[in-house]
């Protein structure tokens, strides 16, 4: 008799779990999966194919297998049969860098860019500490080191600004001290105060008379208001220290620091540190490009804050002018800004004054610039939510202070991608600068193709490869950098 | 505040220090100041532009307008000769940047949708592809792609003897794109009439279609009975009136062409410029569009039964719209504003013949880039003005 041990089957392992069919995976699931899913699929995928095969092999052909990659002039690229002239490019390698910035000079260009990328790429690697020295360094001791590494420094500035603004200081400090305090010192600088602003308004309407003082002449008027400047700021000092818990001095102490910073700036940049001038007409290459770029950032982004402050703020008056300014900039395409730029900014200004050819595009740059910023930045304080100003309006922190701790840190850091988007649309309309003369990366090339040496019916294309190749590596740099931050600082907000 | 000055005992301290932290006075005195700054300011720049004017004994006013303008134009859209008042020449000026912005909006639409859905393929081969196309002329500048256009592939394609030869007897070469010029013989406005009829009757049955499927739930196929109206129509009318229309065909005589409509190399450049760099920029934004509406609407849609091919178009697109529609007008203004850039390579738009030629010319460079500048500024309010109008219609309304 049979037992059950003889028919019954008890499983007593798994078995082997088979192969996936082989069209699923492999290379032919794949393309069944991504290229063949469907005959609409099959089709553009063919359709594609062909493309690529009509596209792509000729240009392989022309930048690389067919290229000229060294040469001495014209006679090398025009030869039938060859595709582009990278020859051309290595002969003017160091121009399109540098423009006609004289050679021996040129280490100070690559100075300025060494410091440049010390301050940035720390800047730029989120682990790096020490970010506010960093910030400070780019935007406050780069800008005045490259100034005098790229000019030449030494400038001649009248000294007469600082003394003008070390009088304003002087009687806002006795202003102060009159509208805050009751020591007996402070009707003094009171009553001083008012007479240096009477004598200062009425010396405008009045014949300039000199005294000589110490070798050199000075207005009298000038002397009148500059006592008087110094008996408000010694009465209003006494009377401020003199009051319990210094009222005013808060106010005071950055207009102090200002006027001490500005002074400090104006005595390095007219410091001689042995460098030759170079004027902006020699400058041109990437150097104009990058200036252009980096000068329009520098500017916009300070600028763009504070109108986006502006356009939201309570004050009819700021709202409207940041509104008409915003607009205005926003509305305009950049080459009519150039043109105004170039062709009206001599006009508005006194006979005699004048400004070179770069300083009129920065200018134009920097306010069309400026208005796009603000409105990125705009569209970040309006993400803020009500709830963070309340907050901070309910702890007792003033507009500045709630503005600086509390609401542009949050707001800043939600439009990051919109600002450097901002930074790439600056970067590539540095370029437009060549329609108003100025030899930028794009211009310098093109100004290369007339050169009798080089020109040749395919010299346009490679140098435009080039200048292409170079705006793209910036701009593709930019692009991936802000989508790293984005996914970065993305903090799970999204719904 | 005397009691409130009172409970807290510092009587004296104060009506005027609390003027100086109260924000209202703060408020009136700092836009006071600002006004006074700007308004010196823009004196200050009105006294300088009246001394310089004067010194170097520039006209100033509008009168430049009606006076000979002496110069020639291109490419016109209007009849133009030299004998016309600047005025003219503003007008020839403006309504070519016109027609390069319409052309160049259309095209680059066409060209920014079908790349945006491409990026969303699951084709692995056509995505990359327009992934590639989007990343590498995004990044590179309008301008550098007009004059590659220009100078590196119209200026050097072969003349006209060698020129590419394409069908309906046109030609490229580098006297531009010469096509045949339609010729309309009398009668052909029976079939203008006809378009015309036909467009407003395939309305009214769209609406009728409508209406009824609404009231019946009984569908019909519009769009089929649509079209069919829409080119059977005009068609016959225009066969039974007897084809009053032929075409100019360009002749090669000589070293050019004689006859057909020659489109200027300045033109194709700055179009096929604009076009191909604002289309990266349309695709990226319907991408998002598309991205930005939940997956959940096609889960759902699917759950109720729709295909894909009715989810798209019923679901998913006029809910993109309304996320697509602001950016993308901001990306027209921009075409309509790069235009401008054809100064660079000739074409004779606005700023080229006018802030170019004329201000040249008269040297009223104040009154001239204010015009210029006021037209441009014009478009991009009103637009702006509109796109407000259509945010308010379409926005969501929460709570």
């Amino acid at each position: 008799m049979a037992t059950t041990e003889d028919y019954v089957f008890v499983r007593e392992g798994e078995e082997p779990i088979l192969a996936p069919p082989p069209g699923e995976v492999g290379a032919i699931g794949w393309l069944r999966a991504n290229l063949f899913s469907s005959t609409t699929n099959a089709i553009l995928t063919i359709l594609g194919i062909l493309f690529l095969v009509w596209i792509v092999p000729p240009l392989v052909k022309w930048a690389f297998i067919d290229a000229v990659w060294t040469g001495e002039g014209r006679e090398d690229c025009i030869v039938e049969g060859t595709g582009a002239c990278w020859a051309f490019v290595e002969a003017k390698f160091a121009q399109f860098m540098y423009g006609r910035y004289p050679i021996a000079e040129r280490w100070r260009v690559d100075l300025t860019a060494i410091l440049l990328v010390a301050g940035l790429v720390p800047m730029a690697i989120p682990q790096v500490p020490f970010k506010r020295e960093n910030g400070f360094y780019l935007l406050a001791a780069f800008p005045i080191a490259a100034l005098i590494l790229l000019t030449g420094g030494d400038f001649e500035f009248p000294w007469s600004i600082v003394g003008f603004l070390v009088i304003a200081g002087a009687l806002a400090t006795g202003f102060v001290a009159g509208a805050m305090t009751e020591a007996p010192a402070a009707r003094i600088a009171t009553v001083a105060v008012a007479a240096g602003v009477v004598l200062a308004i009425a010396s405008l309407a009045m014949p300039d008379v000199r005294v000589p003082l110490g070798g050199r002449s000075l207005s009298a008027s000038t002397l009148v208001v500059g006592l008087c400047a110094a008996v408000a700021l010694v009465a209003g000092a006494v009377a401020i220290l003199a009051t319990p818990g210094r009222p005013g001095s808060g106010l005071l102490w950055p207009v102090w620091a200002g006027i001490a910073a500005a002074a400090a700036v104006l005595a390095v940049l007219s410091t001689d540190f042995g460098l030759s001038y170079v004027e902006t007409q020699l400058w041109g290459g990437l150097l104009v490009t990058l200036v252009v770029a980096i000068v329009g950032m520098v500017t916009s982004l300070p600028a763009g804050v504070f109108l986006a402050l502006g356009r939201r703020s309570k004050l009819p008056v700021v709202r409207f002018c940041s509104i008409v300014f915003i607009e205005f900039w926003r509305g305009v395409p950049l080459i009519t800004v150039l043109f105004m730029a170039s062709v009206m900014l001599p006009v508005f200004l006194p006979p005699g004054v004048n400004f070179d050819k770069l300083m009129r595009a920065l200018i134009g740059v920097a306010l069309f610039t400026s208005a796009y910023m603000a409105e990125t930045v705009r569209g970040g304080l309006q993400a803020i939510p009500r709830g963070q100003y309340e907050g901070a309006q309910a702890l007792g922190l003033t507009y500045w202070q709630m503005m600086r701790m509390i609401v542009l840190p949050q707001a800043l850091k939600i439009v990051i991608p919109g600002i450097v988007n901002s930074f790439i649309s600056l970067f590539k309309d540095t370029s437009l600068v060549l329609i108003i003369g100025l030899f930028d990366l794009l211009g310098i090339v093109q100004l290369n193709f007339a050169d009798s040496n080089w020109a040749s019916s395919k010299t346009p294309a490679t140098g435009y490869v080039f200048a292409g190749f170079v705006f793209w590596l910036f701009c593709f740099g930019m692009s991936r950098y802000s989508m790293y931050v984005e996914r970065r600082l993305d903090t799970g907000h999204r719904h | 505040m005397a009691v409130h000055e009172g409970v807290t005992g510092h009587p004296a301290r104060g009506s005027r220090a609390s003027l100086i932290y109260d924000p209202k006075v703060r408020g009136i005195v700092f836009q006071a100041v600002l006004a006074v700054v700007l308004i010196g300011f823009f004196a200050w720049i009105a006294t300088n532009t009246i001394e310089n004017l004067r010194r170097a004994n520039i006209a100033s006013g509008f009168g430049f307008f009606s006076e000979r303008a002496g110069f020639d134009v291109s490419q016109s859209l209007i009849p133009y000769t030299l004998e016309m008042s600047y005025g003219r020449a503003f007008l020839v000026g403006l309504l070519n940047t016109l027609l390069v912005a319409a052309l160049g909006i259309v095209l680059s639409s066409i060209i920014g949708f079908l790349v945006g859905i491409g990026r969303l393929s699951k084709n692995w081969l056509i995505g990359r592809m327009a992934t590639v196309y989007v990343e590498t002329l995004r990044n590179i500048p309008v301008l550098l792609q007009l004059l590659f256009w220009y100078k590196a592939v119209l200026s050097v394609l072969p003349g006209p003897r060698q020129g590419y030869t394409l069908p309906f007897a046109s030609s490229l070469s580098n006297r531009g794109l010469i096509v045949p010029r339609p010729v309309f013989e009398t009668g052909f406005g029976v079939t203008v009439i006809a378009v015309v009829v036909a467009v407003v009757a395939v309305i009214g049955l769209a609406q009728w279609a409508r209406r009824r499927q609404m009231a019946t739930g009984q569908r019909l196929h519009a769009l089929r009975y649509g079209l069919a109206i829409l080119i059977g129509v005009p068609l016959l009318t225009f066969l039974i009136s007897g084809s009053p229309l032929s075409f100019e065909y360009p002749e090669l005589k000589g070293f050019n062409f004689v006859g057909g409509i020659a489109i200027k190399p300045e033109f194709l450049a700055l179009l096929a410029g604009l076009t191909f760099y604002t289309a990266t920029y349309i695709a990226e934004i319907v991408r998002a569009g598309i991205l930005a509406i939940s997956h959940g609407q096609t889960e759902a849609a699917y759950a109720v039964g729709l295909r894909p091919g009715t989810t798209l178009r019923l679901i998913i697109i006029p809910q993109a719209m309304r996320v697509i529609i602001p950016p993308l007008t901001s990306q027209y203004l921009n075409l309509t504003k790069n235009s401008s850039l054809a100064v660079a390579i000739g074409y004779p738009d606005l700023v080229s013949v006018f802030s170019g030629t004329v201000l040249n010319q008269t040297g009223q460079a104040v009154e001239v880039i204010f015009i210029t500048m006021l037209v441009y500024l014009s478009i991009s309010l009103a637009t702006s003005a509109f796109m407000n109008w259509f945010n308010r219609r379409v926005a969501l309304v929460e709570r």
